[in-house]
This record gives structure tokens, sequence and C-alpha cells, in this order.
């Protein structure tokens, strides 16, 4: 099949991969650009393992084409935290037990990372609505609630310190 | 010591040891997307492998034809019966004794089974040369039902056709795999048969699968310059994975390594051995380079590893105060194509002989049989022991029944029926030795904190004001209390394949005090890079933040047995802590020495040995680690390690006591978990946040299996809930918050007196959801009715029961 030139920006840099129209975008991501954070949990859109952020919306990367990412701004679970430091998330993950097997962990950051740009200040009934589609079968989603709720808090707190 | 010596408090919290809810280590990694799962890894030159499955459940393989498939760009390879045979690959052994088709071999058995193995450049091409393989086939009769199974003139095992013994005693059929009988038959009748009271109930558990959020896959490495075959994939148990694979291989055992890397979960689908592992083996011989399989979310649930599928009855018999007198327990087991269950050789049924549950039940019997159908093989422990979560759903079934037959309150049947404190150990009818408990005090607690009798008043009320047509929901009040048997061996009892079901830990301390431990098993997600470092921590006094644990890797970490079966802390837990100890004594020896006293005159203290009567005279474990390495010792060897095997002498037995309330919108069959209390007792408490995480898990995973999940069949031998779609679990949405409680009764036979937790709100939490639904009909006249509870069959309840009438 023929392959075509696709360029995104990925994490802050640009990317230029060729693949085939048929090829999904989570495997591009994994096998092509070796971002590996994003995983594969069904290939159906049920799971949300494959979540990334595309232009400013969560999108589960198994349900689109690589092609359709043309020109795209694409962030992944590698594309918060830095070198020096866990994003406020990560760290609220680790405090509150918000993980176990680690499998659902980047989908489910990369999602709860977009909720809280969309809804600063959830209560706990809009976290677990808009986490919904995101399933992790270890945790029982107690603690990944609780991680996201402290975590806003802390985002909250240091934005009004910052004022 | 002066005014910097911290103080002992200080110095306790420093080790970050037992008990400690201390974070995961694992995490930072996880967090950051940096896991290294099966499908994360590649290697140079990787082919990639996909299978050609059968549309049908029962039919004969005319023939295959791969020239098509052969034909296209970037196939390498199309593997079928025909090439597996000449290397006697083409079936393989089970965990349980049977063997299974690796490769369709003149006939297929389950919708979904492996025909062919397609070789391919790209995961792409794979995919469309399976497409292109064209398999004939000519349909035969099909049976999903294991009493039709047994009645049927139909063969479904050709194999093994006029042969009337099994891996576990006489077939009465050729559709029978084996019987299994524990306790008292004659016994059990007579006493039941004169009992003033007797209920009597026929439940099925359905059939359902621990679907872990990643599949099932490995990555097979045949380097044909040394002959090193390296098998990385997702293995509960690595190192029976090797074991295996060089008996089927002919490849010996130290040319194979097997690498367990993290695993996305596992809940027992992770137990088996695969035609997709044996498959990418082969495949990779032939070709000589690497070959990956990694199964899609429908060949995961319809092929690997269903769970449950018992037919249960039951008879319960009672003294008119409900004193139980008798059980008796027949279950027809529907094992699928293949007898694939993963148990511990002597126990084809699992450990379903502790059906007798918490009760002091003075006489018993179980009998098992086993039947083939044409569903996929398996018949794993998922998020139990072995069947454990059969058993228990069967008796606390059974104990609602007999309480309605007694007129009498569920709860208090229980308690007067509870095997007391003072009769551990507990020799049960079915022959196990219950090593500890205190059910009364748990009991009683977890009653107190949901104020039962309070609810009880409410429910009540309810019912009223639904028959005064005021509401349209009713109240249920789910109970459960549960003994868990978990930490296979002893390795008198317990083997797979014959290899006995020990576990290990070896441990190296570094000159300058810190260490790495390695075990023989494997975390899925219950974090033991953090918890076996605290029991080590806890023994030898350094920092549990200076020891690093591997597991999963052949070449560098002790043999044992794998994780499952909520056995790491139970028996390589033990492992460490006695391999911990050995470490202690030989630092004693050392410390000794170094304080010039007789080695009786010190004692351990925390992170240190002092000497008796003088605590400014110590050593600390850091600088006896140093002098280990760099001082001439008169009569003790250089260095600092250890390795300790443990065989159990006996399971633990972890307990608890759950409750649940629920509502439930009768026209609807909508259901509304209000609350959900769960009592754990899991002996001494490593780490309380990963406990908590467990139990928030485990209950989750409960909730699923009461409430939606399923594999099911029609008549066809289609699986009909073959993606998430029809698969139920649960998301944030569906899951309530659960409040959390224990008590302690620590194992007296365990080295810490820990006992398993991973699998217990599982264990206990299936039937307390069940409970809660059928406790809500109770008054309506419902005696039971089968999970899974979704809205569409608690609304035929209901209708059933008349309660749409107007
Ligand atoms: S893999 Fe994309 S939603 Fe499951
Ligand atoms: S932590 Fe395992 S699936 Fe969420």
């Amino acid at each position: 099949m023929t392959k075509q030139i696709v360029e995104m920006t990925v994490n802050g840099e640009t990317r230029e991969v060729m693949v085939e129209p048929r090829e999904l975008l989570i495997y591009v991501l994994r096998e092509q650009l070796r971002l590996t954070g994003p995983h594969v949990g069904c290939e159906t859109s049920h799971c949300g393992a494959c979540t990334v952020e595309i232009n400013g919306k969560s999108v589960k990367s198994c349900t689109m084409f690589a092609v359709q990412a043309q020109g795209a701004e694409i962030t992944t679970i590698e594309g918060l935290g830095s070198p020096d430091g866990l994003h406020v998330l990560q760290e609220s993950f680790k405090e509150h037990h918000g993980l176990q097997c680690g499998y659902c962990t980047p989908g489910m950051i990369t999602r709860a990372h977009r909720l809280l740009q969309e809804n600063p200040n959830p209560t706990e009934e809009e976290v677990r609505f808009g986490m919904a589609g995101n399933i992790c079968r270890c945790t029982g989603y107690q603690n990944i609630v609780k991680s996201i709720l402290s975590a806003a808090a802390e985002i909250n707190s240091a934005s009004e310190a910052a004022q | 010591m002066n005014d910097l010596t911290p103080d002992r408090d200080e110095r306790v919290a420093n080790l970050k040891g037992l008990g400690c809810s201390r974070k995961r280590v694992e995490d930072a990694r996880f967090t950051q997307g940096k896991g290294n799962y099966i499908d994360d890894i590649s290697l140079p030159g990787m082919l990639h492998g996909d299978f050609v499955r059968s549309p049908y459940a029962h039919a004969r393989v005319k023939s295959i034809n791969t020239d098509a498939a052969m034909a296209l760009d970037g196939v390498i390879a199309v593997l079928t019966a025909k090439d597996l045979e000449p290397l006697s690959l083409h079936w393989m052994p089970t965990l349980a004794g049977d063997k299974q088709m690796v490769l369709a071999d003149g006939k297929v058995l389950f919708q979904g089974q492996e025909v062919a193995f397609v070789v391919a450049r790209d995961r792409y091409i794979a995919a469309d040369a399976v497409d292109l393989v064209e398999v004939e086939y000519e349909e035969l009769p099909v049976l999903v039902d294991p009493f039709e199974a047994l009645k049927s003139e139909v063969v479904l095992r050709e194999d093994l056709d006029g042969q009337t013994e099994g891996a576990h005693g006489p077939r009465k059929h050729h559709n029978h795999i084996f019987t299994w009988e524990v306790g008292d038959e004659a016994g059990t009748n007579a006493v039941i048969d004169d009992a003033d009271v007797v209920a009597e109930e026929t439940m099925y558990y359905h059939r359902t699968h621990p679907c872990p959020l990643e599949p099932c896959g490995c990555l097979a490495s045949m380097d044909k310059v040394n002959g090193k075959l390296t098998l990385y994939g997702t293995f509960q148990a690595p190192h029976v994975v090797r074991t295996v694979a060089s008996l089927l291989s002919g490849i010996e055992e130290h040319n194979i390594r097997v690498v367990s890397p993290d695993i996305g979960g596992g809940f027992g689908n992770k137990v088996g051995v695969y035609p997709g592992y044996v498959c990418s083996i082969v495949a990779s011989i032939v070709t000589g380079v690497p070959v990956k399989w990694v199964e899609d979310r429908m060949e995961n649930l319809m092929t690997t590893a269903f769970a449950r599928d018992y037919w249960m009855k039951g008879r319960i018999s009672a003294t008119r105060e409900g004193k139980i007198t008798g059980l008796h327990c027949h279950v027809t087991a529907d094992h699928g194509a293949f007898d694939a269950c993963a148990d511990p050789t002597k126990f084809p049924a699992g450990f379903m002989n502790i059906c007798t549950g918490s009760y002091d039940i003075p006489i018993a019997y179980l009998g098992v049989d086993g039947v083939y159908t044409n569903k996929a093989p398996g018949g794993v422990s998922y998020r139990c022991s072995f069947r454990v979560t059969e058993a228990v759903y069967f008796i606390e079934r059974m104990i609602e029944v007999l309480a309605i037959e007694l007129n009498m309150d569920a709860a208090e049947l229980r308690r007067i029926n509870f095997i007391r404190k003072e009769q551990f150990p507990y020799q049960s009818a079915l022959g196990w030795e219950y090593d500890s408990g205190d059910y009364h005090t748990a009991w009683d607690k977890a009653l107190a904190a949901v104020d039962y009798e309070g609810l009880r008043k409410e429910q009540a009320e309810r019912v009223e004001a639904f028959k005064r047509g005021e509401t349209r929901t009713l109240m249920g009040i789910g109970l459960s209390f549960f003994t868990e048997i978990v930490g296979a061996g002893p390795v008198k009892n317990c083997d797979i394949l014959g290899m006995g079901m020990f576990d290990s830990c070896e441990i190296r301390i570094h000159p300058t005090g810190s260490a790495i431990a390695r075990l023989g098993t494997i975390s899925q997600g219950q974090g033991h890079a953090t918890t076996f470092a605290q029991i080590l921590a806890s023994e030898i006094g350094i920092p549990a933040d200076s020891i690093t644990i591997e597991e999963g890797d052949t070449d560098t970490a002790p043999y044992g047995l794998g994780t499952y079966g909520s056995r790491s802390t139970p028996v390589a837990g033990a492992a460490t802590a006695m391999a911990g100890r050995k470490i202690r004594a030989k630092a004693q020896m050392i410390a000794a020495y170094l304080l010039e006293v007789h080695d009786d005159d010190v004692e351990f203290d925390v992170d240190r040995f002092v000497v008796k009567g003088a605590p400014e005279r110590f050593k600390t474990m850091g600088e006896i680690a140093y002098a280990a390495y760099n001082q001439a010792i008169p009569g003790v060897e250089p260095g600092l390690e250890a390795v300790s095997y443990y065989d159990p002498p006996n399971m633990t037995y972890p307990f608890g006591a759950y409750v649940c309330v629920m509502d439930i919108d009768v026209d609807t069959g909508v259901t509304d978990i209000r609350r959900f209390y769960a009592l754990d007792d899991c002996g001494t408490r490593i780490n309380p946040m990963v406990i908590e995480g467990q139990i928030h898990g485990g209950l989750t995973e409960a909730l699923a299996v009461a409430m939606g999940q399923e594999i099911a069949y029609d008549d066809m031998g289609n699986v009909k809930t073959g993606t998430l779609m029809d698969f139920f679990l649960p998301t944030a949405w569906e899951v309530p918050n659960y409040e959390t409680d224990h008590t302690v009764t620590p194992s007296p036979h365990h080295p810490i007196g820990a006992k398993g937790v991973g699998e217990s709100p599982h264990v206990g939490g299936v039937p307390c959801f069940s409970n809660a639904v059928q406790d809500a009909f109770r008054p309506f006249g419902l005696r039971h009715t089968n999970m899974p509870h979704d809205h569409w069959r608690i609304w035929k309840t209901a209708n059933g029961l008349g309660l749409h009438d107007t």
C-alpha cells in the first residue's frame, strides 16, 4: 500500500512519519515514534488506554488514522512532566495510590489533564463522569478519583498563590 | 550515643518497614509512561504473528490452503498443525493433565480456536494474510450445555475415544473428564435426610473472564548462533514457563531465558500456557528472527482463560434453632473443549472443598464432575485462589436460603454457626486445617459499623412504603462472610505439572549497605517492589529505599512458582523473611566480632546490633555489611548473601465481613450501591495503602462479575460477549466509594504472620453484591436467582414476582 507523509507536532516537537492510510494513530505513535506510554487495551475505543490529547481534546488514538493527524498538535503522557520533575497529576497519582499495574495510567492521567483544563474545579461526580471513558481493572477508581481531586486542589492553590 | 543519634522511633520510621504506607517505587516509571510491557518491547528484525481462528464451535477441518497468504508480500510463514506435527508440537499438555491442540488437528472444538499461525513483517500484513488463508470446514453438532453433553452421542474429544481413564480417574462418558469427591457422602445424606430443616438450591455461577487491561502476548527470540532462546511474555509464572518450554521444545533449560516484563494486570488470565506462545517459539526457531504475538481484546475474551462456569447443587440441613448439621454439594463443571484448568495437580476442582466456608459444619460432601463442551478452555482462578470464589459464593448463598427456610435473620444464622476462636486450628469436614481466625469479633464489628439493626428497620419501612405504592425502589442488604485459603504449597499437597509450589528469595547485601533481593514471583500491579522491600527492611535493618526488588527474569531470579492465588506474600513473602533472617544471623556474628564480644552478647535493634545492656556499643547494618566484604573475620566467609526456598507448612486463611446496601428500581432494574463496607483480616499488614488499593480493586471486579460481566454463548457456540461493548467492565461512574476496615489475626505459621489479601475482596465481594440483590426481593418470595444481576435480569425477577402487576 502506498505510504504518505504526515507531519504533526508531538509533545512540542515537529515529527514527520511515513504511513499507510490505514495505520491507526496509536501504532504510529508507539511503533514509529517509540512513544510507548499510550497503550492498547481494546482497539475499539472502549478502554481509553490509548488516550492522548489532540488539538486540545482527549482522543482515543485507536479511533483515528494517523493520516487524520496531519498538522495536529498532540500531547502524550511523555509530554507531561519534565525531565526534572513529575507533573502535579503524576505526583498525585503516586501520592494517593491511583495506580497498580500502570497499564491504564498514561491514558488516565492524560485524560485527567484535559479534564482539569476544561473544569479546573470539578466535584467528585464530575470527575467520575469525566473519566468514564477510561477503564481501570486494578484500582476500583476510588484512589484515581482522589488523585485527580487532590491534583485539582493543588493546581488551584498554586495559581491562587501566583495571583 | 550523642545528640545526633536518631532515637529509636526515628530509626524505625527511616526503615519504612512493616506496617508503613510506603509510597510505591514503581509509580515514577508508570506515571510517566515509562513502563515496559510486552508490546513495548521491540527487537531488531522482529516479525509479527497472528492467528487464523475458527468461526465455528465444532467442525471438521477439511482443508487449509495457505498459497494466497504465502504469496502476499511481507508474509514469511504460515504454520498449520501439519508443520508442528513433526516436532510433536501440534498438541501441548495442559496444566490439568489433559492436552490441547496448538493448531487445529483435523477439527475445531470452540469458536476462536487457533487454526493457523501467520508470520509477517508487520501486524497489518499479518492481518491481511489471515484473511487470505482458506479453510474448508464441515460443521458438526455443537454442545454448549454440560448436562446435554453428558447425555449426547456426539463425541467432542475423538482423540480420547475409548479412553476410560483420565488424569483424575475414571471417565463415565465420552464427554466426561473426571469425578472428584471429598468427604462422606453416605454419612452426609443420612444426616440431611433426618434433619429438622433442609434447604436445597441449584445455582449457576456463570462463565466470565479476568480480562486484564493488557491482553496476553509474548516475544520469542531464538539466537541460532549461541543456541539460546529468550522468551519475553505476560507470564504470571515465568519459571514454570521456562520448564514447560524446555520440556516441549527439547531445548535444555539453561539455554532458555524467560522474562516477564511489566505486566498490565493478570487476575489469573496470565497463568496458562497458550498456543500463541508455542507458535511464536516455533516461528522464531524456524525463521531465526524474533517473533512477537500479542492477542487483541476479542481473542483475549474468546480464547484465553475463562473463569467459573460451575453448576452447583446444594443441600444444607440444620436444627430448628439454626445450628447447621450437614452440607452436600455437587458441581457440574463446564471445562470447555480441553481441560486447561490452572489448579494444583491433586485438586481438579481447585480448593472447592473450602465450601463449608466459615462455619462449623460437622459433616459434608463435595462431588465435582468435569465436562467437555464446545467452549473455550481455561478455568483459571479469576482473582481468587483456586475455585475459592465459587466455593464462597455457594456457601454464602446456601446460608441465605437456609435463613429463608428457617425464617431467621441471615446475620444471626451466620453468627451461631461460625467456627469459634478457640476452635482454631480447625479441621474442616472436607479436609482443611484453618490456621487462625476470629470470626465473631469481625462480624460484630462489621454489623455495628453499618448499624445493621437500623438498616433492617429502614428496609422493612421501605417494603411497607412499596406496598402502599409510595415508592418503586426496594432496598437490599447484602451480607457475606468469607474464609479464603491462599498461599499454595505446601509442596506435599500442591504441585503444578509435578513442580512443588514453594517459592524463593535471594538477597545480596552490597558493601555500602544497600541491597538487592530477587524473588520467584512476579508483580502484575500488586506492588512487590515496594512491599517486599518493606518485609526485608524490618528483618535486616536496611531502609526499604535502599533495597531493590527484582522479579521475572529466570536467568537471575531464583526458581519460584509465580504469582496467583494470593500466594506471593504467604509463600515468597515468607521466603523473603527467612532469607532476611539468615542475613541477620551472619550479621550477628560479624557484629559480635567487631564489638569484641561473644555472639550471644549482641542483639538486633531496628537497624543495628547492640551489646546487650550497653546500647551505646553497636554496629549498624551498614558497618556490618562493609566489614563483611572488607575485613578478614576468622571462621566467617566473606560476603553477605542468603537464599531461602520456602515450603509453607500450611496455607493461610484470610477472612472478612462485608455488607452492601443497595437500592433497586423495580421498574428499570437499575441498581444503586449506596454503601459498601469491607472488613478484611489478612493477618499482619505490610502496607496498609497497598492493601486498601487491592481491596478497592477486588471489590470492583466483584461488582463486575455479580452485576453484569459474563462470557455468554448462543446455541451455536458463538461467543456473544466478545468485545468490551458487551463484556461489562465497570467505569468510575458505576463504582461506589468503599469503606474499608480491618481486624488483625496473624497467621501462626507464617514468619511474619501475614496472609494473602489481593483476592479476598473478590471472593467475599461477589456473594455480597449478589446477596444484596436477592435480599431486596426476599420479602416478595424470592429464594434464589442467578447472577449476573444486570438490569434486564433484575427487571425479569421483579416481573416474575408480580411486582409490575397493577
Ligand atoms: S485501545 Fe483505544 S480505547 Fe482501548
Ligand atoms: S492500574 Fe491496572 S488497569 Fe489501571
